[in-house]
């Protein structure tokens, strides 16, 4: 059976969407960053940033929803038997159901609020697990996780004895997919993979590999942190088993993220945190568990934060995650031709239309720190280092990188800024080093 | 105030004391987890005086011309002078004010002498703010 399936070389990567099948009005990048009051902060020098994939700036409509909770009807959800604890209820499960309809939930029991990606990962890790996985299990990652996709996996493995294994990347910064048979067999218990590389930007070919896990009888979860915010993410279209995503990289505040479950599993999946609210009664020595999702939501939630979310993804729909994703793709290709006209740069990870968001790169004889300072003086916020990704660093056997990354409020002119600032910092910083 | 500052370029550019002794009486290296940024420096001591010492290494402009900098303070001082040396010592010597992300880069040098020279493992002002 195994030996049936078949993986091409070239597996055909998702566009979301097909720019030339979706005609769209190009985006009002004026009119989005008036949205944003950080991006209008008068100061001596422009605030450019191209720190997305860290965290998004949040607009001001995202700001108010959760303004107006502490403003107006600030109290704790689910018990209070008076009027602003109902509507702060209300406004949270509302929010529940606003989010499961963006990645197109079937039910919002299947939206469980965590702290972020990390949490949602680790709570999968811990719940499902540590109840399903065993020695003589396999666990299948890919090389190019954030350390947050990783290291849950590996507490599970050395808990429960199952091994570790790797899908490795090409130097092109795409998966290798040529020996998936070897890694994909039926001791595979779980594949969990980001469906975007934080520091690469690589979109990778997740509905395949969903498909090919489940015809060996693994499930699947998706790191959805960096597609989620720039993509349509449809999670009946993936069949995906598990998505976690954070609101932070999404125009919603920091302190909420996401796991999606499908319904059967999270029902049989033991709890992760235990306590108030989780419960449907509590005895001096045992419990029994509320159902889904509020059994993995113990104690009180990021109330004004749920809601914040929700405006986050009010906001991505009214502008449309297709002109975000084009806009972006214009942005990488013009930052990969004007960062390419740098003499001794490296830029990692594939070109543009096979990834979103990101690019990342060094400057030779130049510490990716000093790149960012250097940067940081002409008003460029860009990140530097090893990007929670050292598996992967070690692959290109680098230390660090600088990632500029993009989103929906970036304009050309930004990138101009940022191939000046490189210029820069070669001036400054390659002089007479010996 | 820039951080890259004419002098500490040319520290970066043309660190003092940059190498590796023969025969060294301590030789310590450590990593920076954060940046990965590496130091290792080699001392020489005669009746409790350095009398010599390298250090190498990569990193950041920052992480080596403070370095370069610290070699050159304490070469010819006595061990156990140095042990007093702290995070505002290296900020005298840097001349510019470091935020909390750079300043370990700054730092790293002091760390790996202290940690080599007397066995003290934290950063350093860290040991103090404990103390407070």
């Amino acid at each position: 059976m195994i030996g049936q399936r078949h993986y091409p070389n070239q597996v055909r990567i998702p566009m979301y969407p097909q720019p030339m099948n979706n005609p769209l009005n190009p985006l009002d990048i004026e009119a989005i960053r008036n949205d944003f009051s950080i991006l209008k902060e008068e100061n001596d020098l422009p605030l450019i940033y191209l720190d997305s994939a860290a965290t998004s700036q949040t607009p001001d409509c995202v700001i108010e929803a959760m303004d107006a909770y502490y403003r107006t009807y600030n109290s704790n959800i689910h018990r209070g038997i008076y009027r602003i604890s109902e509507e702060a209820t209300a406004k949270h499960e509302e929010a529940r159901q606003r989010i499961g309809r963006f990645i197109n939930a079937r039910r919002p029991s299947q939206i469980i609020f965590t702290r972020n990606t990390t949490e949602s990962i680790n709570l999968v890790a811990y719940s499902w697990g540590s109840a399903n996985l065993r020695e003589g299990d396999e666990i299948l990652v890919t090389v190019m996780e954030h350390h947050s996709n990783l290291l849950p996996w590996q507490l599970l493995s050395q808990r429960t004895g199952a091994k570790l294994r790797f899908i490795e990347i090409t130097d092109e910064g795409v998966l290798q997919l040529d020996d998936l048979e070897r890694l994909l067999t039926e001791r595979t218990k779980i594949v969990a993979m980001t469906h975007v590389s934080n520091v690469l930007g690589t979109i990778n070919p997740v509905q395949e590999l969903i498909a090919a896990a489940h015809a060996v009888g693994a499930k699947v979860l998706i790191d959805g942190a960096q597609s989620v915010p720039h993509f349509d993410v449809d999670v009946q279209e993936l069949d995906c088993d598990f998505l976690a995503f954070s609101g932070h990289k999404m125009c919603g505040p920091t302190g909420i993220g996401v796991l999606y479950g499908k319904s059967d599993l999270l029902e049989e999946m033991p709890p992760f945190l235990g306590g108030g609210s989780m419960i449907r009664s509590v005895q001096r020595e045992s419990s029994t568990y509320a159902d889904v999702p509020a059994k993995f939501e113990a104690g009180t939630p990021a109330i004004s934060e749920a809601i914040g979310l929700a405006a986050a993804v009010d906001y991505l729909n009214k502008v449309g995650l297709e002109a975000i994703f084009v806009h972006e793709q214009e942005l990488l290709e013009y930052a990969h031709q004007k960062l390419n006209e740098i003499e001794d740069i490296t830029i990692y990870g594939p070109k543009p239309r096979q990834k979103t968001g990101a690019i990342t790169f060094n400057l030779e004889g130049i510490h990716p720190h000093d790149l960012a300072g250097v940067l940081d003086t002409v008003g460029v916020a860009v990140r530097a280092g090893h990007h929670c990704a050292q598996p992967l660093m070690q692959k290109y056997g680098v230390i660090a990188t600088v990632r500029a990354s993009f989103y929906l409020y970036n304009k050309l002119d930004e990138i101009d800024t940022l191939h000046e600032g490189l210029l820069k910092a070669q001036r400054m910083l390659t002089r007479r080093r010996r | 105030m820039n951080i890259y500052e004419e002098d500490i370029l040319d520290h970066y550019e043309n660190p003092s004391n940059y190498g590796t002794l023969e025969h060294p009486d301590i030789s310590y290296e450590e990593d920076n987890p954060l940046c990965g940024d590496q130091i290792r420096i080699d001392l020489q001591v005669e009746d409790g005086i350095i009398t010599d010492l390298r250090f190498c290494g990569h990193g950041c402009t920052i992480s080596l011309a403070a370095a370069s900098m610290l070699t050159e303070e304490i070469k010819g001082k006595p061990l156990e002078e140095v042990k007093q040396l702290n995070k505002d010592d290296i900020l005298d010597m840097l001349g510019i004010p470091l935020g909390p992300v750079r300043l370990k880069c700054g730092l790293l040098a002091l760390k790996v002498l202290k940690a080599g020279a007397y066995g003290l493992k934290g950063w350093p002002g860290e040991e103090d703010e404990e103390a407070k």
